[in-house]
């Protein structure tokens, strides 16, 4: 059980600094998630707290590659396929 | 008859300027009021302050260091791969510096730039969002650069928790960006914050991040912090709505209110720029600005600068000032601050004797008489600095804009041109474009002061309705634009009505 950051990241360190079990670091310019520290937040919260305050739509994702926040759900802006 | 000068003279010198009872309108006694009832201090503190004092900006500088990427709120006209949109134009991207690296970064320019006397946090995030590394340079440098005032801005979301802490610190003022009052418009805004753990969307979120600032606006208010209220104008969303922002926030104890325009281009990427969100006009914003903060009248000159521009006014520096750059230097900072202090007082007394000069004797009674009929006039003016008309018009890359009437003059605001007219001495007016950029920017105004003109430019911008005018080169700003008006008024220019008709068409 844990999430991913992938490439869209922006480098904001919001999500390191509100993960409850530091999962989260600074790796050659790219944010990435331990693991084998993070536990998707089960007994800490209720929501993933990376996913909830990322800014970036699709930069973190399951260990499917779902993303936690996918296209238009922070920003509103409708891609133009779905429009 | 004098005319005062309506700029920050008024803000320093209160008592001189109602003496001077150059002023009869309504609306220019009531400034002098609301001046008055500024305390003594605190008139001191702005009127030297590079980012409050359109005069005081000629002569000292401020720096932006970003340490503090993080946000807990999205602004939809902000597109996070970008700075803060709340302090600089969209777009832009400042590096981002450890705490250590932006205490070395400020001993630098400071020991290099002697007129840099105000440090601000700023660039992408929110640096309340991200109080550690924040608090941290505070910490450092209000114990490492003493002489350097420490100003922060936010959104205020976490601003009630932070308070404790920057009572104890070198702080200057602190800046609020507040847009509303009204949720259902906050919603409009900011589509989500971060708050108590979850992300919350919609009216819910507005009201919370609504309340926050207002609790942080009276907690700062209630310490004696100096506090400058923001507001981005959102055409449709909030224009008229920031008139009772300003109002509250005012009778909060808030001891400005600036109104920045949207800026919302598609290729920024934001919300607003793609969805078409209109931009205030150039005549929208300053008749918003003129209800909401024209009574003070400062912070006209805010450039929405770079955040980690470093500088005088309209220079940027930054190149000097890398991070390999500042690793080389090695500063003993107590002798930067001597020769820092020596420098600024001399500056200083430069300042406040260009403050206290502000009064012009004008030749004779023409204004007076025509007082009633004269129109106000905007003039366009190319300057480097030092409060002078003297940027040759091909060099210029913003036009500090006036306004003259038979009330005074008034500094309004500022344009400025992605490229100047000339790129470097051998393609002045290659770009028949930039040529038209800078006509349709400057449309409104009827006068052109600067050092230089050539001659290909001075016709068009002749054609165009600006009468350019190099005759005034290197005299103080105020004067030379109150013999502008003085040589139309002689002239009979002001008086008829068709003339503004002409200039808007
Ligand atoms: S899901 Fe929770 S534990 Fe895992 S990285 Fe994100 S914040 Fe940390
Ligand atoms: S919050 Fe999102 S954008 Fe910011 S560092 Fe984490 S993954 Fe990257
Ligand atoms: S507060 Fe600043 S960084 Fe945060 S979303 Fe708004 S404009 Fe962007």
């Amino acid at each position: 059980m844990a999430y991913e950051i992938v490439d869209s990241c922006v480098s904001c360190t919001a999500c390191a600094m509100v993960c409850p079990n530091d999962a989260i670091s600074e790796q050659d310019m790219q944010f990435v998630i331990d693991s084998t520290l993070c536990t998707e937040c089960a007994g800490d919260f209720d929501d993933p707290q990376c996913a909830s305050i990322c800014p970036v739509e699709g930069a973190i994702v399951d260990e499917l590659g779902y993303e936690l926040n996918p296209l238009g759900s922070l920003t509103g802006i409708i891609p133009l396929s779905a429009a | 008859m004098k005319l005062p000068v309506l700029i920050d003279k008024t803000v320093s010198n209160p008592i001189e300027q109602q003496a001077s009872g150059g002023c009869s309108s309504g609306s220019c006694g009531s400034s002098q009021q609301a001046v008055n009832q500024l305390p003594a201090d605190i008139q001191a503190r702005v009127a030297d302050h590079p980012c409050f004092s359109e005069q005081a900006h000629h002569f000292f500088a401020r720096m932006h260091v970003a340490v503090a990427p993080a946000c807990n709120i999205q602004c939809n006209y902000c597109n996070r791969k970008y700075d803060c949109s709340n302090e600089s134009r969209p777009g832009v991207v400042s590096e981002v510096l450890s705490p250590d690296q932006a205490i070395q970064k400020v001993k630098a320019v400071a020991a290099s730039i002697p007129q840099m006397t105000v440090l601000g946090i700023a660039g992408p995030g929110d640096p309340l969002a991200n109080p550690e590394r924040t608090f941290e340079t505070f910490r450092r440098l209000s114990r490492e650069t003493p002489d350097i005032k420490l100003c922060v801005s936010t959104n205020g979301l976490n601003l009630p928790d932070c308070v404790e802490e920057l009572s104890q610190h070198n702080i200057e003022h602190v800046t609020i960006t507040i847009n509303c009052l009204d949720p259902e418009i906050g919603a409009r805004i900011y589509p989500w914050i971060f708050w108590n753990h979850k992300r919350v969307r919609g009216v819910e979120a507005a009201r919370i991040l609504i309340e926050q600032q207002q609790k942080g606006l009276e907690m700062l208010v209630a310490r004696g912090i100096l506090v400058k209220v923001n507001s981005v104008m959102i055409p449709g969303i909030n224009d008229q709505h920031l008139l009772e922002v300003s109002r509250v926030v005012k009778e909060k104890g808030a001891f400005l209110h600036n109104v920045m325009p949207i800026i919302a281009e598609p290729e920024h990427g934001t919300y607003f720029g793609l969805t078409g969100q209109r931009e205030p006009t150039h005549q929208e914003l300053q008749s918003l600005q003129d209800a909401c903060a024209g009574d003070m009248n400062m912070m006209r000159h805010c450039r929405q600068c770079r955040a980690d521009a470093v500088g005088l006014l309209g220079e940027d520096r930054g190149e000097e000032f890398t991070l390999e750059k500042i690793a080389a230097m090695d500063i003993d900072y107590d002798a930067a601050m001597e020769k820092r202090q020596q420098i600024q007082a001399q500056l200083l007394e430069q300042l406040h004797r260009q403050q206290a000069g502000g009064e012009v004797s004008l030749p004779d009674a023409t204004l007076c008489s025509s007082e009633a009929q004269s129109r106000p006039v905007l003039m366009a003016v190319a300057s480097k600095g030092g409060g002078l008309v003297n940027q040759h018009f091909g060099h210029a890359t913003e036009f500090l804009i006036y306004e003259a009437s038979p009330q005074g003059v008034r500094f309004v605001g500022h344009r400025s041109v992605d490229k100047p007219y000339c790129e470097n001495s051998s393609s002045c007016g290659d770009g028949d474009s930039v040529l038209q950029t800078i006509l349709s920017k400057l449309k409104d105004c009827e006068m052109l002061l600067c050092s230089k003109v050539g001659y290909e430019p001075w016709s068009a911008l002749e054609d165009a309705g600006i009468q350019p005018d190099g005759s005034h080169a290197l005299e103080p700003i105020e004067d030379a634009i109150q013999a502008v008006y003085q040589e139309m008024a002689d002239k009979d220019l002001l008086s008829s009505e068709s003339e503004t008709q002409q200039q808007s068409a």
